[in-house]
């Protein structure tokens, strides 16, 4: 008995280290994001000290780098062009995305999974940088202007969004990949049973089943697409415009970020600020498509579980 | 190269170094102090001033470094106004300028706090302007190019300022704003530094501008004249005219100064307390001996022969100050 006794208050202490190192871990990720959130606040709180918000949030013209009264504050530009890009990237993702998680989940073969997908899973881990000079010295002279003769500028919206698609196609792909095989068996048995085609099966049985995951998927994807840097960087361009016209180039928030970042303004004046203003709108966007996709994901599955 | 057989001998000499720290103790400062050729070097260089003659700086800290690691150098860009202004608040050592020091405002603020100085030309800078190979043009007048860039401009192609020049729409390609070539292009071609069209493809990369410029049939772009020769294959080059004919830039046009108004000199403006100090005297002495080699690492034009030997004598001045 006493041994016993031993063992567990020995046994208590050591899950107690435990629990508190495993509470430790969670809590630096946690104290992370406040520390951003506080970061970014302080400068932006500076920020409209100069800037009135609503010149920020409606102005239609984005300057900040100008001096006198070329100097314009408005994000409207920078959003339209981040949201634009990402629109591109989705309208090449989702469908790819999707298409090749019903594949690999409903249609390939064990033998034929076991392979592509590590092979779509190592595409996501390229560095976005290699993406970024693929989009501005091969796939847009040679492809775009070359093989499809697009008259394209040499930085230009449809080919850094294309290629913003598939940087998170295999995160869509291999999210909603594991969404549909974690569908029941028995959900497909009974589907075939009652005379379902496989096609029927996928579509109208397996995805509503795992349309939760599915799209967490999706919002990941956008979330992913909305904060890449480095391509629109590299291959979109840094002209923060208004428009719709895919052959020229735009510039999305997070490549504002980093252009402005690398290069040397002073600290602590205006357009330093408007670094971390842009942050702060997009940490924002982010946020919100997070969040988003909780809801969604929770809503769904109560549905169907 | 230079750098991979230094690093042996670099090993060697600071584990001698550290053995003899071991064996003599706290008797280090007196050795150090005893020679100042090829004696160790330490202390601070603080720099500030323009960002066009930041980079080149920056060079010649780094390659001066590989020879005296423990001489810390900062260098700061506060612009040629901004750097001056701490210089002559006695804050900096030496003091990077894309212009002389200006005669009415700045040089009797240094003179009432007693900072007195050497003006030493270290470099020349110069942009050129390039077209893609497809636009055919031989050459811009300063008039036109301010056309083209100047602020609100709605030039869509170079036939809109010569109608014998093609039509094709313009894809225009620029330094971004804290770029010291951005300064000078807009300060010379549209009168007002800063001031510029805004809807032209802004790059701190001059190699991305190469790529624009190169990638895009009507493409247009100034940049630093370094950048051009690296890619010179690639891109149409622009002459500029500003009143006395035609004239393309090339190392020796941008140092004889005969390309206007797009090349001028870059300066350090050592101060003769520091000049006193070993540390700063043989950083100098370093930058204008090895002026050539940094100028091509830090992608400016070097300085001709002449203008080496007078930045010597400049040099020997700077230490009794003017």
């Amino acid at each position: 008995m006493t041994s016993l006794a031993y063992t567990r208050t020995r046994r208590s202490v050591g899950e107690q280290a435990i629990k508190y190192a495993l509470l430790a871990a969670a809590a630096v990720s946690v104290l992370t994001t406040v520390l951003i959130v506080l970061s970014l606040l302080r400068e932006t709180v500076s920020f409209f000290g100069d800037v009135p918000i609503g010149a920020f949030l409606f102005g239609t013209k984005w300057t900040p780098l100008l001096g006198g009264d070329q100097q314009s504050f408005g994000v409207i530009p920078l959003l339209t062009g981040t949201l634009y890009l990402t629109a591109i990237g989705l309208l090449v993702a989702v469908p790819l995305g999707l298409l090749a998680a019903i594949y690999l989940s409903e249609y390939a073969s064990p033998r034929v999974r076991k392979v592509v997908k590590p092979v779509l899973e190592l595409l996501a881990g390229v560095p976005t940088i290699v993406f970024g000079y693929f989009a501005l010295t091969y796939f847009t002279p040679t492809i775009l202007k070359g093989f499809f003769g697009i008259e394209v500028n040499q930085f230009n919206a449809l080919s850094a969004g294309i290629i913003l698609g598939l940087l998170v196609l295999p995160t869509i792909a291999s999210v909603a990949e594991d969404a549909l095989s974690a569908v029941p068996a028995s959900l497909r048995e009974g589907a075939y049973g009652l005379g379902a085609s496989k096609l029927q099966v996928s579509l109208r049985v397996v995805f509503p089943a795992a349309l939760s995951g599915v799209v967490a998927a999706l919002i990941l994807g956008a979330s992913r697409a909305v904060g890449e840097t480095v391509i629109i960087l590299v291959a979109g361009g840094q002209v923060a415009r208004l428009g719709l016209d895919p052959t020229v180039g735009y510039q999305s928030m997070a490549a504002f970020i980093a252009a402005t970042a690398r290069g040397d303004i002073p600290t602590g004046s205006i357009k330093y600020e408007t670094i971390f203003v842009v942050g702060m709108a997009l940490f924002v966007i982010t946020l919100t498509l997070n969040a988003l996709s909780i809801r969604l994901v929770n809503r769904y599955r109560q549905v169907y579980e | 190269m230079t750098s991979k057989t230094y690093k042996p001998v670099l090993a060697a000499f600071a584990a001698a170094l550290a053995l003899g720290a071991a064996a003599c103790g706290s008797n280090d400062e007196g050795s150090a102090s005893g020679s100042t050729g090829g004696g160790k070097l330490s202390g601070k260089i603080a720099i500030d001033g323009s960002s066009t003659v930041a980079p080149f700086t920056q060079a010649a800290a780094e390659l001066f470094n590989e020879e005296n690691p423990d001489v810390q150098i900062t260098v700061g860009t506060s612009g040629t106004g901004g750097g001056f202004e701490k210089f002559c608040a006695g804050e900096t050592d030496i003091s990077d300028a894309s212009r002389p020091i200006k005669d009415d405002e700045e040089v009797p603020v240094c003179k009432k706090a007693g900072v007195k100085y050497g003006q030493v030309q270290v470099a020349n800078d110069g942009i050129a302007v390039v077209t893609n190979k497809a636009l055919t043009v031989d050459c811009l007048t300063t008039d036109q190019l301010k056309q083209v860039w100047n602020k609100g401009s709605k030039v869509k192609s170079l036939a809109d300022v010569d109608p014998k020049l093609p039509d094709t729409p313009l894809s225009l390609y620029g330094p971004g704003t804290d770029s010291g070539t951005f300064d000078f292009f807009t300060g010379e071609i549209n009168g007002e530094e800063g001031v510029t069209r805004e809807d032209y493809e802004p790059s701190e990369d001059d190699n991305q501008l190469v790529t624009g410029v190169e990638g895009d049939d009507g493409g247009l772009g100034y940049f630093g004249f370094s950048y051009y020769e690296g890619a010179q294959d690639q891109l149409n080059l622009v002459g500029v005219d500003s009143g006395d004919g035609c004239v393309k830039p090339s190392t020796a046009t941008i140092q004889d100064g005969s390309y206007k108004p797009l090349a001028r000199p870059l300066f350090m403006y050592p101060s003769a307390k520091a000049m006193a100090r070993p540390e700063v005297k043989a950083f100098m002495e370093f930058v204008i001996a090895n002026q050539q080699d940094i100028a091509e690492a830090a992608k400016i034009v070097p300085l001709t022969e002449a203008q080496a030997g007078e930045a010597k004598t400049e040099l020997q001045n700077a230490e009794q100050g003017s």
